[in-house]
């Protein structure tokens, strides 16, 4: 396989607990950490580990969405991506939207694999992978947790709700990858000063011909509704009579 | 009128417990006039059971060699094909919906509403983002279909006293060959299902090995429960992927949760928020379960668990 597409979202880090705006227009984002959404970072590995195994020769990282994401592509490439494209836009864009710019790309680059993770933690989504699978017309493997490539072809093992299946995919392919594929590596100094100097591209993306205007509408955010603070007890009689009590046992 | 076209969740065999919280969902939209459709290799049986749930006006059945294995890629354009004269198509949010239903709604050109919690209108709903840290309402656009999941944690099942008509729907599409089926590994447990149980009980990655998960299902088994985990758990292999709860697992609704030797990470939190009753146990007072449990209990669980089991025989 020649190339290898991974995509890379910034998204507020996972150990941010995310606050919504008192007056409802958003989530609080001023000053808040920004990092790689946790399964592009995964993505990212695997597709860093079939190219050092000497199954693909180049792995791209893309990034739709303001220049900041910049930060996150360079970090990619820290980790050893060779290359970077950014679809700049500062409007945010939905998955249909985000999809169809990805295709664009994947349609100037030809990869054998495109991997995506499996959703973004800050929309939590779950769609990009599979619609960009349903638009390219190729196979999509969501959910991955093992890949192992065979010439043309890929098993994929997924995490489904009652177990794992495997399924057989012809290449090109799109995956979106699990908690379990891998454990991203950690970037060292050197590589983050080597990574200065590998090319990162921008494309406008009304260039590629997508408007961003999304076609579902955010009305308001509100903060989801709070649990009662509960009792403590001492001891499991005291436990018990607790459950007892709600007549839970 | 909502013509609501809703993809059966099943096994080829039986009807999966989502599609009637689905139906739950669905049957909340003004007007709602729901067809529920099976795509499956031999249907009868499926479709029959569909039939059953209540507010269901049609089921309708595709029958096809290729529907054997649910694969996105398949069933997807067998479902636009169907869709045409829906103003809603529905699905559950659970492993098979999030597989399937974004690839429909990107053959449509359409988005995604994904893990519908409230009807609020036609074409309004709420739903979580963030980890659950916020909820957003959403507008679709009335003059294309809503392709939506509905988070079946947010609904109870519909009654099962009807009984639709069941038609056969004559499609012919082509399908795609680039996917094929190769094996399913069933996590094997006769525990109630994680997603339907009245009772969860979850072990955290204070469990520390594989054979003291025993204090678990131990306990789960006087209360007749099924058993959850911590994605800590899980990636230490203590138990099997299909066992974690939270953002990236399983989001559930039991009466009772019982979290023991967990921390209460946001991500773990978001999957058991809409339990009736959550219960902790963990050493460490300062733990952010206790934040959000209605009974507390500071302990060493080692200790505590035994002595529960013992005292509920
Ligand atoms: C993108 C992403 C997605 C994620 N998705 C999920 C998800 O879906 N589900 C999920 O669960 N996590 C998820 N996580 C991981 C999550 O952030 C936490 O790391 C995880 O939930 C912690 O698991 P834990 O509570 O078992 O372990 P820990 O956080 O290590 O907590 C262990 C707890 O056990 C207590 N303890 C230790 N010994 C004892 C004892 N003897 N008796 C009593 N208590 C004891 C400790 O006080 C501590 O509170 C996700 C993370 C990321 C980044
Ligand atoms: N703006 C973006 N830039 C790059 N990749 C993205 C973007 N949005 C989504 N993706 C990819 O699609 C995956 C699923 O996102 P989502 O469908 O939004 O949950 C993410 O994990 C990314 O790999």
């Amino acid at each position: 396989m020649d190339k290898i597409l991974v995509g890379l979202k910034r998204v507020v880090d996972y150990n941010v607990r995310v606050r919504v705006k008192s007056d409802g227009s958003g989530v609080e984002t001023d000053g808040v950490k920004m990092s790689i959404n946790p399964f592009d970072e995964i993505a990212l590995e695997e597709a860093l580990r079939i190219k050092e195994k000497g199954h693909a020769t180049e792995v791209i990282v893309v990034s739709i969405g303001g220049s900041e994401a910049q930060q996150q592509l360079r970090t990619g490439l820290a980790m050893g991506a060779d290359r970077a494209i950014l679809i700049q836009t500062a409007e945010s864009v939905d998955a249909l939207s985000g999809a169809r710019a990805l295709l664009e790309i994947v349609n100037r680059e030809n990869p054998g694999l495109v991997i995506l993770g499996k959703q973004a933690i800050d929309d939590d989504n779950c769609q990009t992978g599979q619609m960009l699978a349903a638009l390219w017309g190729q196979a999509q493997a969501a959910f991955a947790s093992q890949l192992d490539l065979d010439g043309d072809k890929m098993r994929v093992v997924r995490e489904v709700d009652n177990g794992l299946q495997t399924i057989e995919v012809d290449l090109p392919a799109v995956v979106t990858a699990d908690l379990r594929l891998n454990e991203p590596r950690y970037v060292k100094l050197p590589d983050i000063m080597k990574a200065k100097k590998k090319p990162l591209d921008e494309i406008p993306l009304a260039d590629l011909g997508i408007d961003a205007c999304p076609q579902i509408n955010i009305s308001l955010f509100e903060p989801p509704a709070e649990r009662q603070k509960g009792v403590m007890v001492d001891d499991v009689q005291g436990l018990i009579a607790a459950l007892k009590d709600k007549g839970l046992v | 009128m909502s013509k609501i076209l809703l993809i059966a969740e099943h096994d080829g065999a039986v009807l999966n417990p989502s599609t009637a919280k689905t139906v739950a969902c669905a049957a909340q939209i003004e007007g709602a006039e729901i067809d529920v459709v099976v795509l499956a290799e031999s249907a009868a049986e499926v479709a029959a059971e569909a039939a059953t749930l209540d507010s269901v006006n049609r089921v309708l059945t595709v029958e096809n060699q290729a529907n054997k294995h649910a694969l996105a890629a398949v069933l997807a354009p067998q479902i636009v094909a169907l869709a045409a004269g829906y103003s809603h198509v529905f699905g559950p949010s659970t492993t098979f919906g999030k597989d399937v239903m974004p690839h429909v709604a990107a053959l449509l050109g359409v988005n995604q509403i994904s893990d519908i919690m409230s009807v609020e209108g036609t074409h309004t709903f709420k739903r979580p983002i963030y980890a659950g840290n916020a909820v957003v309402t959403m507008e679709a656009p009335t003059d294309v279909p809503v392709v939506a999941t509905v988070r079946i944690a947010s609904y109870r099942a519909i009654g099962a006293g009807n009984s639709a008509a069941i038609e056969s729907a004559d499609i012919s599409v082509e399908l795609p060959t680039h996917t094929r089926f190769i094996e399913l590994q069933v996590g094997s447990s006769d525990r109630p299902d994680l997603q339907t149980a009245a009772r969860v009980i979850s072990g955290g990655r204070a469990l520390a090995s594989v054979e003291n998960f025993d204090l678990i299902y131990s306990l789960a088994d006087k209360l007749g429960a099924g058993v959850g985990a911590t994605r800590a758990a899980v990636d230490a292999g203590y138990v099997p992927n299909e066992m974690q709860v939270g953002q990236t697992g399983k989001i559930i609704a039991p009466d009772l949760y019982i979290a023991i030797g967990i921390s209460g990470a946001i991500q773990h939190l978001t999957g058991i928020k809409d339990a009736g009753t959550i219960v902790a146990i963990n050493k460490d007072e300062e733990a952010p379960i206790f934040e959000v449990a209605d009974i507390g209990l500071v302990g060493d669980l080692f200790n505590v668990v035994p002595e529960l089991t013992e005292a509920l025989g």
